[in-house]
């Protein structure tokens, strides 16, 4: 049936003109019909894959995969392309149990179904096969504090065995725009110039881990994710971590969803900065045109890994934090470089030369934790390391957590407590 | 059809408007857990406006809001940064956000972005 009236010129389409637009672009305020915007998504992240020849033909590849609207989305158009463009990989779902009640198990139906829906391989990996404690048992017994660097430690490495357990050296994550954006504030507001270094590279391989991580999704807004799930009709899971503290509160995401209202473009234009930051700060470890591997002293940092939590937990700061910040910055400046002089831009081309002694980065040597044979620069892996201070207090009956969904008061100063062991630890990075 | 509100100080009584208001990406949850629902709000708004999608924002929170977590819907009386507002289908932007006047049988779905993904 032909419409009554002819679209007005200004609701149209600004791609193809002839189909009434629906969605705005937040890069550029684009207005795009439908099947525009889907395409044009869909090329964009075509566009990231092969400049930077993400993926090589005849190649397994392992879809880090939670349910959420990220990791659906990836799923979904990793697919697309791969058919579309004949990448030549077989991906497959990797998804990890972190023993979570009334919170993981209903994103696991959302993964297996995803599994279906894209014809992909599953393989679920859980916290409680590899370490002998699920999520809910770890919080039983040390409660919502700190919880998360458990979790985030526990996640990275049970990727990484899941992965090798397939035979599989490339794991990829749903991270998104949004997230890189606020990794990098987050690392410049805590001075954090490794991670600062690291956390914008789209594929991060490392002396620590044997399996490569990318994030294909890099410079795509999370908002033009959750509409491409919309639009798609995608099946996909939405519910915060039931131990996370609501994720509403984290200054540096709440900053950067108020900075992407008033000028959209800020979320790219941060990741851009990020590279550019990256390019500038010493390191003995960057080789020419590779990915950086991780910085020495990573080991040492709490809950470092890339897979640290995308739920809530991340980007979290509040006021004492600050105040601690400082008092380790003050506590650095001996031996801590000049300050770089600014310069009005920075060629992409040309690494600036800075005069400063570089810092000392230790020496690390990678061995074999001597528990579980993980790769690790110390005697015992992370995971290892924490799983010695549970197993120490693990109380003798086991009780039975009910974890009831509604429960998600959580007090302020616990929050606050959690929030300051969120600052010293690593919970996102690149 | 009974018109119980909407009646301004000189005794003209205007229609309700009738529309679907659906939430998703978890803001069901403070809207007794129902992804849907079919609503009526006054016509106007008390200060005599046609009734627009900031007026229907401050409704939905008085009347519909079962949750008293407010602050995970609005911020500083405008829908929290980070929650998409689809007007049949349409960016809300480009409807013109807070100022898009409502119309009967209009569908507003309010999706949040911000949770792990």
């Amino acid at each position: 049936m032909p419409p009554a009236l002819p679209i007005p010129a200004s609701k149209l389409c600004e791609s193809c003109r002839s189909a009434r637009a629906l969605i705005s672009r937040p890069k550029t305020h684009q207005k795009l019909c439908k099947p525009c915007f889907l395409s044009t998504f869909e090329s964009e992240i075509h566009a990231t894959i092969v400049s930077t020849n993400l993926f090589k033909q005849g190649s397994r590849v392992a879809i880090g995969a939670s349910g959420g609207k990220d990791s659906t989305v990836l799923a979904s158009v990793l697919k697309t392309l791969n058919e579309r463009y004949d990448y030549g990989v077989e991906f497959v779902l990797l998804s990890i149990d972190e023993g979570i009640k009334g919170y993981r198990d209903d994103s696991l139906e959302t993964v297996k179904r995803n599994a279906v829906q894209y014809g992909m391989e599953l393989v679920i990996v859980s916290y409680e096969e590899l370490y002998g404690w699920s999520m809910d048992s770890v919080v039983q017994s040390i409660g919502k504090k700190g919880n998360c660097t458990y979790c985030g430690v526990f996640r990275r490495q049970a990727l990484d065995r899941g992965a090798e357990r397939l035979g599989i050296h490339h794991v990829v994550t749903g991270h998104n725009a949004d997230d890189i954006a606020e990794t990098v504030l987050m690392n410049l507001l805590r001075g954090d110039l490794p991670r600062l270094h690291r956390c914008t590279s789209i594929i991060t391989s490392s002396t620590s881990s044997p399996i490569a991580r990318s994030k294909p999704l890099k410079y795509a807004y999370e908002k033009e994710i959750v509409l491409y799930a919309l639009h798609k009709k995608l099946d996909y899971f939405s519910t915060e971590c039931i131990y996370s503290p609501e994720a509403f509160r984290g200054s540096a995401r709440t900053l950067i969803k108020a900075l992407e209202r008033v000028r959209p473009s800020a979320i790219l234009d941060i990741v851009r900065s990020g590279e550019a930051f990256s390019r500038m700060i010493p390191s003995q470890a960057q080789a020419p045109g590779a990915e950086p591997p991780q910085e020495s002293g990573a080991e040492a940092d709490s809950g470092d890994g890339d897979a640290g939590c995308k739920n809530g937990g991340a980007g979290r700061s509040s006021g004492g934090e600050m105040r601690d910040m400082e008092r380790a910055l003050v506590a650095e400046a001996s031996g801590l470089e000049t300050p770089i002089a600014p310069t009005p831009c920075i060629n992409p081309g040309k690494p600036k030369q800075t005069k400063q002694t570089p810092k000392k980065i230790r020496e690390q040597k990678m061995s074999n934790c001597t528990r579980c044979g993980y790769l690790t620069s110390q005697k015992l892996c992370k995971a290892c390391t924490l799983l010695e201070g549970l197993n120490k207090n693990r109380p003798k009956t086991v009780v039975e957590v009910e974890v009831g969904i509604g429960d998600e008061e959580v007090s302020s100063s616990l929050q606050r407590g959690m929030e300051a062991v969120k600052l010293a630890e690593e919970v996102i990075t690149g | 059809m009974g018109e119980q509100q909407g009646s301004s100080p000189n005794g003209v009584h205007y229609k309700p408007v009738t529309l679907d208001v659906e939430f998703s990406g978890g803001l069901e949850t403070l809207f007794s857990n129902q992804r849907s629902h079919r609503i009526q709000i006054p016509a106007k708004d008390p200060s005599e406006q046609p009734a627009n999608l900031g007026f229907l924002v401050h409704y939905l929170c008085e009347n519909l809001m079962k949750d008293k977590r407010k602050e995970l819907f609005v911020l500083e009386d405008r829908i929290r940064p980070g929650i998409l507002v689809l007007i049949n289908d349409v960016d809300w932007e480009l409807e013109g956000e807070e100022g898009y006047l409502i119309q009967d049988d209009d569908t507003i779905l309010f999706v949040s972005t911000l949770h792990g993904g």
